[in-house]
């Protein structure tokens, strides 16, 4: 027993090296930015930075239009599956887990072709037409963890009775939905949304190939052209990724989930 | 009473439901429109068009181009850098799980170590790419610092970030984590009973783990690799801001065809994709009936 803890110690011993060198590393390497000494010259670089706010801005709207509209077409599917479609309860599951198997470079290879300027869908075609298109395929990328979190919270409740009062009382669907069932389920929508917000905020693959000004391709850019600012940038990505999580463990539910990489 | 109940359970077979079902369907029409327009439609088109050529004809050949040299190469490194990434992740990550779990360590490890892991899970993409850069980089923390104490030069050993295994030590930093998390569940499954009741029958440690442990925990430790080699292989974003374009990973290739047609041939392109759906797919739906049996003894 007691040899066996030694390696236990040892197996946390490595597995914590591995997490924090590389972050002290970074860390130390975003400071010398001005020779000779540590300051902090690469944050002030970076923050300054027009594109760094323009990009960070549109990402983070981005992020907060997937969370809508992922909240509004997961919960009422989840919340109608549980209460009268049980039978296509796998269907959906296994629709909602796609995401996972398809790379998303696959799905926008796929985007391009099918709503590109000259389909019957041109979405690519504007401006804004591709900022919707983006959004649509980060709702599907954050399908699979925002349906299980919220499917979680659905099933810990009693729907059917739940629902069964809210209409005794007089309450139409919109009510049900929006005061009854949403506040129930709030916990697992909020950890949902937090790690689709972890996912989107520095997701490069999609936004560079839709040519969209958001934040991974800037720091994509970034990193291609500078030294000392990509440190600052991972720093500062790596504590909004924290935050995303400590979110999620502070509205406290038992959806836990981790993002792919992507 | 009784009857009206049994009416009701029983409804007419004719009119009641078939009404029902009607307007039950509208609820997830949203979701079925969504996912087909974003998901399923896309998808399946590149699908069709890798069996079609350049004029929509059916044809095999865009498959038969996927096994020349620069593709078949491509898909060889991502499948290695996959492989490699998630069978250490796999190992490595299940050592730490259990030495959280069975180890006798101090209880206040475990939230820790969970916290832990899903940040470091989903730290990824382009800057993780930065944070390796910055510790085994030419210029980077670990490199300068082995170099002044121990005079130990890490590019003599020829370790090179923008290779096979600077990516796959790249990569563990957040199949480790991954593994952690899907793992810890199917450890929390193993029971005290079961390692008290295999010692009282005098069974070894080693025994305990061969007719035991082992069995019940192979199809969870497996299908999460199988999860840990699905997720490296269709990541991109850090081996791009890695390596640029200097590493030919499948994924790479790929976003170089879709930018700029390197392959000079449209439907090939699909055919790159179809390859990368059809390794991702075969390792999720192995993973998923993997999950299925473990879950028998993991109640």
């Amino acid at each position: 027993m007691k040899r066996g803890r030694v390696w236990s110690w040892v197996a946390i011993a490595i597995g914590a090296i591995y997490f924090f060198v590389p972050l002290i590393a970074t860390f130390e390497f975003s400071l010398r930015m001005r020779r000779g000494t540590h300051s902090f010259d690469a944050y002030a670089v970076v923050f300054s930075d027009q594109r760094f706010q323009a990009s960070f801005l549109y990402s983070s709207v981005l992020a907060l239009a997937t969370i809508v509209v992922g909240v509004l077409l997961v919960v009422p599917t989840a919340y109608w599956v549980e209460l009268r479609l049980r039978r296509l309860r796998p269907l959906v599951e296994f629709i909602t887990l796609l995401p996972l198997v398809i790379p998303a470079i696959v799905l926008v290879f796929g985007y391009l072709r099918i709503y590109n300027s000259s389909s019957w869908l041109p979405l690519t075609a504007s401006e804004r037409g591709t900022d919707i298109l983006l959004m649509f395929g980060y709702v599907s990328l954050s399908l699979p963890y925002m349906y299980r979190a919220v499917d979680t919270g659905l099933r810990a409740i009693d729907v059917r009775t739940l629902t069964e009062a809210a209409e005794s009382l007089g309450a139409k669907w919109p009510a049900i939905l929006f005061r009854v069932i949403f506040p129930n389920v709030r916990s697992g929508i909020l950890s949902g949304a937090f790690l689709t917000f972890a996912i989107v905020i520095g997701e490069f693959t999609l936004a560079s190939l839709l040519d969209r000004p958001a934040f991974g391709p800037y720091l994509q850019l970034i990193g291609a052209n500078r030294a000392y600012e990509p440190a600052a940038l991972a720093i500062i990505a790596f504590a909004v990724t924290w935050a995303c999580m400590g979110l999620i463990n502070l509205v406290g539910s038992g959806a836990r989930g981790t993002a792919p990489a992507r | 009473m009784v009857v009206q109940t049994i009416v009701e359970d029983f409804p007419p077979i004719a009119a009641a439901p078939r009404r029902r079902l009607s307007w039950s369907w509208l609820g997830v029409v949203p979701f079925f429109a969504f996912t087909a327009l974003f998901l399923l439609l896309p998808t399946g088109l590149l699908m069709v068009g890798a069996f079609q050529d350049a004029d929509g004809y059916f044809t095999l050949n865009n498959i038969r181009n996927l096994f020349t040299e620069t593709i078949w190469n491509a898909y060889k490194i991502s499948i290695e850098v996959s492989f490699a990434s998630a069978l250490l992740g796999a190992l490595l990550g299940f050592l730490l799980a259990y030495a959280v779990i069975g180890g006798g360590l101090p209880r206040w490890l475990r939230p820790t170590l969970m916290t832990l892991s899903g940040v470091a899970s989903n730290f990824a993409g382009v800057p993780l790419a930065f944070a390796f850069l910055a510790t085994l980089g030419p210029t980077g923390l670990v490199t300068v610092l082995l170099m002044y104490f121990f005079n130990f030069s890490l590019r003599s050993t020829g370790f090179n970030l923008l290779s096979f295994w600077g990516l796959t030590l790249t990569y563990l930093y957040f199949q480790i984590p991954l593994m952690v998390l899907i793992m810890t569940p199917a450890l929390d499954g193993l029971k005290k009973e079961w390692r008290e009741a295999s010692s009282i029958l005098g069974a070894t440690r080693w025994q305990y783990w061969r007719h035991v442990a082992l069995p019940v925990l192979w199809p969870s430790f497996l299908g999460s690799a199988l999860l840990l080699f699905a997720n490296s292989f269709g990541a991109i974003a850090t081996a791009y801001a890695l390596t640029g374009s200097s590493l030919n990973i499948v994924t790479i290739l790929l976003y170089a065809q879709i930018r700029g047609d390197v392959l000079h041939d449209q439907n090939l392109g699909y055919a790159l994709a179809l390859g990368m759906i059809v390794l991702t797919g075969a390792s999720n739906i192995f993973y998923i009936w993997l999950r299925a049996r473990s879950e028998r003894w993991l109640k």
